[in-house]
């Protein structure tokens, strides 16, 4: 089976708001899983890699919640099909560089997706809009145990559940939040912020660039420690934490504004301006106008734009996923140019939220 | 400010990791940031490289460098190489090394999460089968043999009393 059918797809916690998605993009929670003996896919041999797969397609057909996966042979797909894979976040960019002997199971929804043979065996993940950290921890979980119920991971009763890489030991639970923080850019603050999460025994990570929101000023928010506390535990902190984060938000929008509004909403009715007239654009450039006209609905200075609209953009404009689009492989430059007109075509059908 | 990696463009992207209270820095510029697969993408950044570095710390050399997993043939200096096991009896192999090291990075050595030995669990076991025989039962009422889909009802009954205990 290839991605063809994803193509046309827009995933499901792209098509609607979680809480707090004013500020929080979205929720993910992976779990890692292993057999007993078998070597990790790092040492395993082909014969190993196949038993893992045949074992682990077994299970799946064995249980209910993911009966209905769509199963993709790794093997099968080109570069650009798993760069798409990517740009959908259904896959790790680590997932698909040896491509032999790897499996992808994605649900219908593109809620739950499983790796089989990345760093281990299994990693099995759930992402959802907004934040909703616990409900995907709740949804995956379940999904695993039903795969439990037939198949023995390995686990110790001290270390809990064995994983390749010794951070992931115990729960093997990596929780993490996509957050949006224009305005901590913006005004300068996100340094400080970094540094009070860090406190926390917290990862934050991003990018940010020296102007003002060079790219998308987009951060995530995720547990280092995965041993010695309750998966519920960890999720609470990383909620706490995001929550404050969220506050900080807020407060230097506020700023913002009250410092000098008449300067915001010229930069973000120009993003927008660009955006609803652009014939030629680069990926960064659409990641930042972007980053402002979502800021902009978030302020409510634009109202006829559909932030669903605007998050959806920010995954179908990204290279390849433009190219499956297209159907064709095409040239920097004329992605550019698709790249805009997707753009202009998406803001005037103003936030209907259809097709693509 | 100058690009780390090539020392010749200006930096331009910056990016920043805090973990467990060390803050790592790196100023990049655009084509260097590329390189690295940072930028790429909006919000999957890559989290494999921050362990890389974990492994190579663990004490100086020493006779524990040809200590060997049996399962798997790994050696403790391959693992110290790379951060990576080999197999699940790789933690058994290297217990005693292993200790200060999962001590460094979780803070802890004791897992306190889902403690689910797998089928060993008759809980896991009884679940599954409930979830299998609702199932069974909605399609017994659908062709309303309902008959049947009491039996199966107070048989879901009997299963759940069981976790309960
Ligand atoms: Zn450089
Ligand atoms: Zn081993």
């Amino acid at each position: 089976m290839s991605v063809a059918k994803l193509v046309g797809q827009i995933a499901g916690w792209l098509q609607k708001e979680g809480p707090l998605s004013d500020i929080v993009i979205s929720s993910r929670v992976r779990l890692a899983r292993n057999y007993d003996m078998i070597p990790f896919p790092h040492r395993a041999n082909r014969e190993q890699l196949k038993e893992v797969i045949l074992k682990t397609e077994k299970a799946i057909d064995g249980s209910k919640y993911l009966k209905n996966v769509l199963i993709i042979d790794m093997s099968e797909l080109t570069d650009m099909d798993i760069q798409f894979l990517v740009e959908k976040h259904l896959i790790s960019r680590e997932f698909g560089k040896s491509r032999a002997e790897q499996m992808l199971a994605v649900s219908d929804k593109e809620i739950i997706s499983i790796m089989v043979n990345e760093e281990d065996h299994l990693r099995l993940q759930c992402i959802q809009s907004g934040l909703q950290l616990l409900d995907s921890w709740r949804l995956i979980n379940q999904a695993t145990l039903e795969l439990e119920s037939q198949v023995e991971f390995a686990f110790s009763k001290k270390l809990g559940y064995l994983t390749s890489c010794p951070t992931n030991v115990g729960t093997g639970m990596r929780a993490s939040v996509l957050i949006h923080l224009p305005a901590l850019v913006i005004t300068k603050q996100i340094g400080k912020v970094l540094q009070a999460v860090a406190k926390l025994g917290i990862a934050i990570r991003g990018l940010y660039g020296e102007g003002t929101e060079a790219y998308g000023n987009f951060f995530q928010i995720s547990n280092q420690v995965t041993l010695g506390y309750s998966e519920e535990d960890i999720i609470n902190n990383i909620e706490c934490v995001v929550k404050q984060v969220v506050g900080y938000e807020e407060n230097a929008r506020t700023l913002m504004i009250k410092e000098d509004k008449k300067a915001i909403e010229d930069k973000i009715w120009r993003a927008y301006g660009v955006l609803s007239n652009v014939r030629i654009i680069d990926f960064q450039e659409t990641l930042n106008l972007l980053s402002l006209l979502r800021l902009g609905i978030g302020l409510k200075m634009i109202d006829k734009i559909d932030r669903i609209l605007v998050n959806k953009m920010f995954i179908i404009t990204q290279p390849a996923y433009l190219q499956k689009l297209e159907g064709k492989k095409l040239v920097p430059h004329e992605r550019d140019i698709v790249r805009a007109s997707l753009i202009r075509e998406n803001l005037e059908r103003k936030g209907t939220n259809k097709d693509v | 400010m100058i690009c780390q990696i090539c020392e010749e463009r200006q930096a331009t992207v910056h990016y920043t990791e805090i973990i467990n209270n060390q803050t790592v820095e790196l100023h990049l510029c655009e084509d260097c940031a590329r390189k690295k697969e940072i930028i790429d993408q909006f919000g999957n950044f890559s989290m494999t490289d921050l362990v890389k570095g974990l492994a190579g710390f663990i004490g100086t050399e020493s006779k524990e460098e040809n200590l060997k997993c049996d399962n798997c043939g790994l050696l403790f200096s391959d693992f110290r190489k790379t951060g990576r096991f080999g197999c699940s009896e790789c933690y058994k192999a290297f217990r005693a090394e292993l200790e200060p090291l999962i001590k460094r990075i979780h803070g802890s050595t004791k897992h306190v999460g889902n403690f689910v030995p797998s089928k060993h669990s008759k809980e896991v076991q009884a679940l599954s089968k409930i979830e299998k025989l609702k199932a069974e039962m909605e399609k017994a009422v659908q062709q309303e043999a309902f008959e049947n889909a009491a039996k199966i009802r107070d048989q879901i009954k009997r299963l759940e009393k069981g976790i309960k205990k």
